[in-house]
């Protein structure tokens, strides 16, 4: 079947792509206590994505949250502020929440970032894991999973249609409505977030659109299941999965040894969960890292590079995204990271998997 | 060390009284630790629908961040149609999925007949293993026939009660310091 979609199209033959994403958190550094302003921490974020840039990678992602210890909110203005301050980079959203924003309004906003950027602007919708944000913004939580689907979907429509006749349960029907501006090439690239819930990922292979899966911890091979029915759902429903990127995601942290990256990461790791999650991240789970089989991608260079090469392997992903800045770790480590992805990770990795 | 009785009933009174007597008792043994009890009659705890528990607010973000942050949770619960009652079923379903992880969990039951001594060992420990709680094995079980007025009349009943208060307090203290032992284990 014909993909309706706009898929990204990722070429292979320069190896896995790769970038970084933060979650917007806005929390005190463990180690010291101390918690920067949130105009510093938005800041940062514009940092990072140049730093990214200079250490040649291909995206920096930035996600949309709401609640305490956040600073994103308005991710969609802070991406715009760094589609000014860079030039190459992919400029992502990481997630989006479609659910409690009107996809007309979000096609505006990212369709205008993109001509800004010079059509650099991808779309990652997702549904959000915490969801303070239906009472914020004024949306039902018991809607959960249909305001996801419907706006989801109303959005893959606009983007496929300049002028747009739409009707469904959560907004006034579109008649014809032409919704502008369109983004450069057209089209945004549009990506589904999957965090953990295998129906989820059979939904967007249905819908054939693209994967962002987000993993915390445990084995890789627990999180190649929620791919295997992504494509499977894709097959099914007639669509092409070599032409389906997936794209994996989950904490990153690189040191000179491992033990020093444990050391410095996991005070931030735990902290940062019981902020954000209300539990810490246990330290057994965290030791695991050390095995290869670990979807923690924390160590040394070396180590990290062998675990990268190991899931691709296992998941045949088309990117991966390393968030190296959760829990308030500071900027020069944040800074330190970066620059061993760029310079010392990203060339081994892209070097192996080179198609 | 924190420790939370919980009243697992929106009616009645008979659980109450049982844990206003494991209160009493913790508190003679052990009067330095942080003692509190939660009566779900006195909380309007609203139903789990499957968020994070940070996100819920009013009573129920109370009384389960309470419990939450509790080291040791002494669970009272009475058996209804053969099970535990929803109320208290329903505080499981609004905690996160490992939330008696590094917790230290005591079950007292009360009953109208000894026939459902069996509700906790068949209903409520798989949940708490589930949830990962280090469960204390022993627990106490109050028939209908111990209770007079507001208060529990039965020597042997009360014995229990206190030794299931001790037995706790030691599984906590020796379950603390396997934690210390595990955490010291890594060297980061």
């Amino acid at each position: 079947m014909e993909n309706k979609n706009f898929v990204p199209t990722i070429d292979q033959t320069k190896g896995l792509e790769m970038g970084i994403y933060s979650l917007g958190d806005h929390i005190a550094n463990p180690h010291t206590g101390k918690r920067i302003s949130t105009q510093q921490r938005i800041q940062e974020f514009v940092e990072m994505a140049k730093l990214s840039e200079q250490a040649g990678l291909d995206v920096f992602v930035l996600g949309e949250s709401h609640q305490d210890y956040f600073a994103s909110q308005a991710h969609a203005v802070i991406l715009s502020a760094i589609a000014q301050a860079t030039e190459k980079i992919k400029i992502s959203s990481g997630a989006t929440i479609i659910s409690t924003s009107d996809p007309v309004r979000v096609f505006e906003n990212f369709s205008t970032v993109d001509l800004l950027s010079n059509g650099r602007v991808e779309v990652v919708a997702g549904r959000a894991s915490r969801v303070g944000l239906f009472d914020l913004l004024g949306y039902d939580l018991r809607d959960y999973e249909e305001l996801f689907e419907e706006k989801f979907e109303l959005l893959l429509q606009i983007n496929r249609e300049e002028y747009v006749t739409w009707e469904g349960q959560f907004r006034k029907p579109l008649k014809n409505a032409h919704v502008i501006p369109r983004p450069l090439n057209g089209h945004l690239p549009i990506w589904r977030a999957v965090g953990g819930s295998p129906a989820s990922s059979a939904r967007a292979g249905k819908l054939g659109v693209p994967m962002y899966m987000a993993h915390l911890g445990g084995t890789a091979s627990v999180f190649k299941r929620y791919i295997d029915i992504y494509r499977e759902a894709a097959s099914t429903y007639g669509f092409d999965t070599k032409k389906l990127p997936v794209s994996t995601a989950g904490f990153f942290y690189v040191a000179e040894t491992s033990q020093q990256a444990m050391k410095e990461y996991y005070p931030h790791v735990n902290e940062g969960m019981k902020l954000t999650n209300g539990q810490g991240f246990p330290k057994q789970a965290f030791a695991q890292s050390q095995d290869k089989h670990s979807i923690l991608n924390v160590g040394s260079p070396q180590q990290i590079i062998e675990k990268i090469l190991y899931q691709h392997e296992m998941f045949d992903n088309q990117r991966y995204i390393a968030q190296l800045d959760f829990g308030g770790v500071p900027f020069e480590n944040i800074m330190k990271n970066i620059e061993i992805l760029g310079n010392t990770i990203m060339p081994a990795v892209k070097k192996y998997t080179k198609k | 060390m924190k420790v939370v009785l919980l009243s697992g009933s929106n009616v009645g009174s008979k659980t109450r009284i049982t844990m206003n007597h494991a209160k009493k008792s913790w508190q003679e043994k052990y009067p330095d630790h942080d003692v509190s009890l939660i009566d779900l009659k006195e909380y309007n705890v609203e139903f789990s629908d499957g968020r994070n528990f940070l996100d819920y607010t009013g009573d129920t973000a109370f009384v389960i961040q309470t419990i939450m942050a509790a080291d040791i949770l002494l669970i009272g619960s009475p058996v209804f149609q053969a099970s535990i009652p929803a109320s208290l079923k329903n505080i499981f379903d609004l905690l996160p999925q490992n939330a008696f992880r590094e917790k230290t969990v005591a079950i007292f039951m009360t009953a109208g007949s000894p026939k459902h001594f069996l509700v906790a060992e068949y209903q409520l420990k798989p949940i708490l293993s589930y949830m990962k709680a280090n469960i204390v094995p022993s627990i106490v079980f109050v028939d209908e026939v111990d209770f007079f007025k507001s208060e529990i009349n039965n020597d042997d009943t009360l014995m229990r009660i206190e030794t299931l208060v001790s037995d706790t307090f030691v599984f906590a203290q020796s379950y603390q310091e396997f934690l210390k032992n595990r955490e010291e284990s890594f060297d980061f």
